[in-house]
């Protein structure tokens, strides 16, 4: 079964093409790691998946329903949650604020949004600074509270934009074993250069290049590609 | 204590506080609060926006003035009574609100003060073009007959103090009420980070829409309530002056605080009405003491009291 899908998906930003007539299905259950060199249109495509960016052309469907129209407040609405590359929190508020903000669009209830809350930070192991200011944060812990807000909205797929950017191993350990664990009753969509990360917690991967597939397959299967080898190394 | 506890007794002090004052106050300065607290109520609507929307309008006169003039206007030329009157004011700062919200929020940043600025001017215009009714300049007064409400003169100071208290209290306990709520937090949210509360799933232009309408209401019943209790309905209520008072009562006092407004009203006010005293340079006083506030209390007096001392304050 399959959770989302793109049919034709393009978007090109004044002439150039960040992403070419992408077909990618991803089934439910499923973690995929996406992963391509630098420019590959990573970003770009996972923004045309949620709503972010308005593409040129193409289809997004999930859960079999075309949402290619929706604003992007609309698809979260169905159950996508969406952690941003470039940390994006609400630095002036508390982290509990935060993930509570996240919470809220599903549970009501001063009870049951903190459960929720301290669940999540629990999850990512900051339930001890919750009324600290998210801003205070050094930048690792930031990333850790972008995932705390992803998980408190019990997404049915969980988009991650480099996630593991700024952790230390010890956290990038925690990390896997949390996606892990996450897999079980979460759709995964990861976009990831650390390739241990990608080894240990990826069921597929997809490969972009110059916005387009340029493979796809098991995390050993890709490893061994000489075409996706190339692509990281130039050679192409 | 709880903070919620801290916040009620507060905010329910300074009400408290308030209606004592009445009883002990010579003439003049009961005079100034029932004033201060009616233009407070009108910064309160403005800080709804401002403080909490992140949303800077430059064109509050607006709604504060279709406030006045609805009710200015059903009360002098339709004859109804003041509880009709009031509702009309209230009724056409809504109409304004949904409409300018409607169109203001396609734009954001500069162009949306831009945007707010030019509705006002335009309602400044209307003001002074539709002068047969409005009197333009000259304004409307409404006389002592006119202003009875419920068998109450509100010409009377101590009725008049009443009801500058009453709406007041009614505005501060809105939004004290308004920012606790999860509704409020949204606001806050956008105001911080829009992006990421749309990516949250938060339809991000109805909060904003919600929050412009919340605050023109308010801003506008505070400008009918202002009509009613001085009985006076001009044009220079709906100048680009009374655009900017608010910012700045709201400024000085503390965006994004319940109390700032009120606050930075209050100092505003008796911060031209003592250097009046001295020296006829009064605005170059108030100039420098705002200039003085911005360096070293940017966060306004309410905000950085915040910042240093009661960080539960709501």
């Amino acid at each position: 079964m399959t959770l989302l899908s793109t049919r034709g998906l393009s978007k090109s930003f004044a002439g150039l093409q960040a992403v070419h007539e992408v077909d990618f299905d991803l089934p439910k259950g499923e973690v995929r790691a996406l992963i391509g060199p630098n420019g590959a249109g990573k970003t770009t495509f996972v923004g045309l998946l949620c709503g972010r960016i308005a593409p040129s052309s193409g289809q997004v469907f999930f859960d079999g329903r075309d949402i290619s129209h929706l604003p992007a407040h609309k698809r979260i609405g169905l159950g996508m949650a969406y952690t941003f590359q470039i940390t994006s929190v609400f630095g002036r508020l508390s982290l509990f604020e935060n993930v509570a903000l996240a919470a809220r669009r599903r549970v009501q209830g001063t009870a049951a949004v903190r459960a929720e809350v301290m669940g999540a930070l629990a999850k990512v192991g900051l339930a001890g600074a919750a009324e600290r200011a998210a801003g205070d944060l050094s930048y690792g812990h930031q990333r850790l509270l972008e995932i705390a807000m992803g998980l408190a909205q019990a997404p049915r797929l969980l988009i991650l934009d480099e996630p593991t950017q700024g952790l230390s191993d010890a956290e990038i350990t925690g990390f896997k074993a949390l996606i892990r664990e996450l897999s079980a009753t979460t759709t995964i969509l990861l976009i990831e250069h650390n390739m241990s990360v990608v080894m240990e917690v990826a069921d597929q991967v997809t490969v972009l290049n110059f916005g387009e597939i340029l493979a796809e397959g098991t995390p050993e299967e890709m490893h061994a590609n000489a075409q996706v080898q190339a692509a990281y190394l130039g050679t192409g | 204590m709880s903070d919620r506890a801290k916040t009620l007794l507060l905010h329910g002090g300074v009400l408290v506080l308030l209606f004592a004052l009445q009883f002990v106050l010579p003439a003049y300065h009961h005079g100034n609060l029932a004033r201060i607290m009616v233009l407070a109520s009108f910064a309160i609507g403005y800080n709804v926006m401002f403080g909490y929307a992140g949303l800077l309008s430059l064109g509050h006169a607006l709604f504060f003035a279709a406030g006045m003039y609805g009710l200015g206007l059903a009360v002098a030329h339709g004859g109804a009574d003041p509880v009709s009157g009031l509702l009309a004011g209230i009724a056409a700062a809504l109409a304004v609100s949904v409409a300018v919200g409607l169109l203001a929020l396609r734009t954001s940043g500069v162009a949306f003060m831009i945007v707010t600025l030019m509705f006002a001017q335009v309602g400044y215009l209307a003001v002074l073009y539709f002068g047969t009714y409005t009197r333009g300049d000259e304004g409307i007064v409404l006389q002592q007959a006119q202003r009875v409400l419920w068998g109450i003169d509100l010409t009377q100071p101590g009725a008049r103090y009443f009801a500058a208290l009453l709406l007041f209290a009614v505005c501060l306990l809105a939004t004290l009420g308004l920012v606790r709520a999860p509704f409020g937090k949204v606001l806050i949210a956008i105001r911080e980070n829009e992006e990421r509360a749309r990516m949250l799933g938060y339809d991000v232009f109805r909060y904003k829409l919600a929050a412009v309408v919340i605050s023109g209401v308010l801003s506008g019943l505070a400008g009918a309530v202002y009509g009613l209790l001085f009985g006076f309905v001009g044009a220079t209520f709906a100048s680009v002056q009374y655009s900017i008072f608010p910012l700045l009562w709201v400024l000085l006092g503390g965006a994004g605080t319940v109390l700032g407004p009120f606050v930075g009203t209050l100092f505003m006010f008796y911060l031209i009405d003592l250097s009046s005293a001295v020296t006829s340079a009064y605005m170059l006083v108030a100039g420098v003491a705002l200039v003085l506030l911005t360096l070293f209390a940017p966060q306004g007096l309410v905000g950085e009291i915040r910042n240093r001392i009661w960080r539960w304050l709501p």
